[in-house]
């Protein structure tokens, strides 16, 4: 193998007139396919995979049995109550699909810009996108109440003739959501098909062989199928694009079309969508920094690439920034007092210890990336990702919660103030397992899958 | 595999003769290949094709392919999703017709907030979605498909050598149905292109 190790070279760097090189220590085809195939060719996992997984099987397992107490019991063990209806359920759901975001972005977006350094990173980014998607569609699944009945959210002819209210924003959110997936895995399994039939060409084992062979789906790399290939995928990169915006707008839709005072902003959507991608990336970093430790990939997703994200993290940790402060400026000048109430109670409620935990792990925290020496330090970055999960986190649960914990509309608001008692939503410690566990799904089923980038 | 093949490509059968389903040709780097499919494409060959570990830039126009239609299916794909979603939204949610669609099925025009009827624009984002979304299965369906695949196998598949196809080699293959092959001037043809080494291929 190569002996040249990634430290030994600084990629960060540009030289004007010069690539920087996208690839370290290898000299020819046959080293990089050795060094990505090497963690699917390995006898035996790394010991810290079992540990990771290990942990990550145990959370999971606890999500199955909160999951099903919570069916067996009702929704009220999310401490749901009026008028707060959706808190966790609804935060875990827009957080997810916020993750898979950066796995497009990588995949669709950088492609169409010609950002060569993608393709160090792009299929386990839309490995990512796969899991953090399915871990979204659980939410709202469960949190229908009758899962048995989560079939009416399609237009399925029934016994009732009744058909799902297509005006309504949470429809389009199932086919925003549905349509995203199928998208997403398409465009992950169309990259895959050469790296199976390299998989299977390279395999021992029969049975291995078989596997590849089926899913390569009898791939030779012929020049003539290579043509049609990269014309499909510059389409499908073309179709995600549009795909990607639009799918978070239309989660921000679910709140943007509300009459609430703190929901209703036009500046939803293009908010919703770049903290998505911030979440997102630093997903992606979270999970490619032990990654690229523990499977020897320091070569092929180098520095440079960590860098590259930093930069995109510290981006749209700066527009998120200007979002919330723009949220503000709007509630004073609209000259709305619910409005006005609505973010002022955000900040100094009942709920700004959640605001200011956001503000703190969203705004401040990534402004540390305009330092070079902090965007290329390994652990610096990873414990910085890990704030910025959090903090987007907390902002999906700051604008879910704080806006309906003080809904002046509904009449029920109005008698509870009169007696003095504010509605709360009140977590209680089934909604944390399950946002625990969810994430921990998506880990588990990474670890997996971690390795085919 | 009935038969053996050695570097010079003469086949040497072990038991019944098998029938030859062509040459294979290899190369060491992209240019090398980019440079024998143009000869090749010359000498007026029809069913032959390269085989690249990875898509290498300027071999479509050297082989002398045609751009694909694929792009203008993908569109009337996409049209057909458009149009599926609003009519779906409109039989649903606007009219009470009663059509058939497997099972007997009745529209429910929906008064939502005095909305009328056709309320076009918020029938958008699912008509979106629908154009995304047959555009995109059909786009990779369809390339598929054009492609010939999914194939379990494939004659080149016995070749020991041509695994390295997925890998670091390059190979051109010219099949033995091609009416100007001929299994010694094809050969000749190849090595003249500076292929490193000619096999046959035979039908297993």
């Amino acid at each position: 193998m190569s002996t040249i190790h990634a430290h030994e070279i600084d990629n960060t760097g540009d030289v004007p007139g010069k690539r920087a090189p996208l690839v370290l220590g290898h000299t020819d085809f046959h080293q990089v396919t050795n060094t990505i195939c090497r963690p699917n060719e390995m006898r035996k996992p790394p010991m810290a995979w079992y540990v990771m997984f290990g942990i990550s099987m145990m959370l999971v397992m606890n999500l199955g049995f909160v999951v099903h107490y919570l069916i067996f019991t009702g929704v009220g063990v999310w401490g749901l109550n009026n008028p707060v209806m959706w808190a966790f359920d609804i935060t875990n759901f827009v957080f997810w699909v916020g993750i898979g975001h950066a796995g497009t972005l990588i995949s669709a977006i950088l492609f169409l810009f010609r950002q060569k350094w993608r393709t160090g990173i792009n299929r386990f980014a839309e490995a990512m996108t796969i899991f953090a998607v399915i871990c979204a569609g659980l939410f709202p699944g469960i949190h229908v109440g009758r899962v048995w009945l989560a079939y009416w959210l399609f237009p399925i002819p029934n016994q009732m003739g009744m058909w799902p209210q297509f005006r309504s924003p949470l429809l389009w959110d199932v086919f925003a959501v549905s349509t995203y997936f199928t998208v997403s895995l398409l465009f992950w399994y169309v990259g895959l098909v050469p790296d199976l039939a390299t998989m299977r060409d390279r395999a021992k084992g029969k049975v291995q062989q078989m596997a590849y062979g089926l899913f390569s789906l009898g791939w030779r790399g012929s020049n003539r199928h290579w043509h049609r290939y990269e014309r499909a995928y510059l389409l499908l990169a073309a179709l995600s694009t549009p795909l990607v915006l639009s799918v978070h707008s239309v989660v921000s839709f679910d709140f943007a079309t509300s009459q609430l005072p703190g929901w209703h902003t036009t500046i939803f959507p293009p908010y919703f969508v770049a903290g998505a991608i911030f979440s997102g990336f630093a997903m992606v970093v979270t999970l490619a920094v032990p990654a690229r430790e523990l499977f020897g990939l320091k070569n092929l997703i180098t520095l440079r690439h960590l860098d590259n994200m930093n930069k995109v993290i510290l981006v749209t940790g700066c527009m998120v920034g200007y979002a919330y402060g723009m949220e503000f400026f709007i509630a004073w000048y609209s000259g709305a007092l619910y409005e006005k109430f609505a973010f002022m109670n955000r900040a100094f409620g009942q709920y700004s210890w959640a605001y200011w935990i956001m503000v703190s792990c969203n705004v401040i925290t990534p402004q540390l990336f305009w330092f070079k020496k902090v965007r290329t330090s390994i652990p610096l970055m990873f414990i910085l990702s890990l704030f910025v999960n959090v903090g987007m986190w907390f902002e999906r649960f700051v604008i879910i919660v704080t806006s309906l914990a003080n809904d002046r509309f509904l009449p029920m608001i109005a008698i509870s103030e009169v007696k003095g008692v504010m509605p709360q939503a009140d977590p209680h410690w089934e909604g944390w397992h399950q946002s625990h566990g969810a994430g921990s799904n998506a880990a588990a089923a990474h670890s997996a899958n971690g390795d085919n980038s | 595999m009935t038969t053996l093949t050695t570097q010079t490509g003469i086949a040497t059968t072990t038991a019944a003769p098998a029938r030859l389903y062509g040459l294979v040709a290899e190369f060491e780097n992209p240019a090398q290949i980019v440079a024998a499919a143009e000869k090749i494409r010359d000498k007026g060959y029809r069913y032959w094709d390269c085989h690249t570990p990875f898509p290498v830039h300027g071999l479509d126009k050297a082989m002398g392919i045609q751009r694909t239609i694929l792009p203008v299916l993908v569109f009337v794909a996409g049209a057909a999703g458009c149009t599926t979603g609003l009519g779906l939204q409109l039989f649903t949610n606007s009219f009470n017709f009663t059509i058939w669609a497997l099972v007997w099925v009745t529209g429910y025009p929906f008064l939502i907030s005095g909305k009328p009827a056709l309320s076009i624009p918020a029938f958008v984002p699912v008509m979106f979605e629908l154009t995304i979304l047959f555009s995109a299965l059909s786009c990779v369906g369809l390339m598929f498909l054009m492609n010939g695949l999914p194939r379990l196998h494939n004659p080149l598949f016995t070749c020991d050598r041509f695994r390295r196809a997925s890998d670091d080699r390059f190979f051109i293959s010219i099949e033995a149905r091609d009416p100007r092959f001929y299994r010694s001037k094809t050969e000749a043809d190849l090595k003249s292109c500076g292929a490193a080494a000619v096999e046959a291929v035979v039908e297993d």
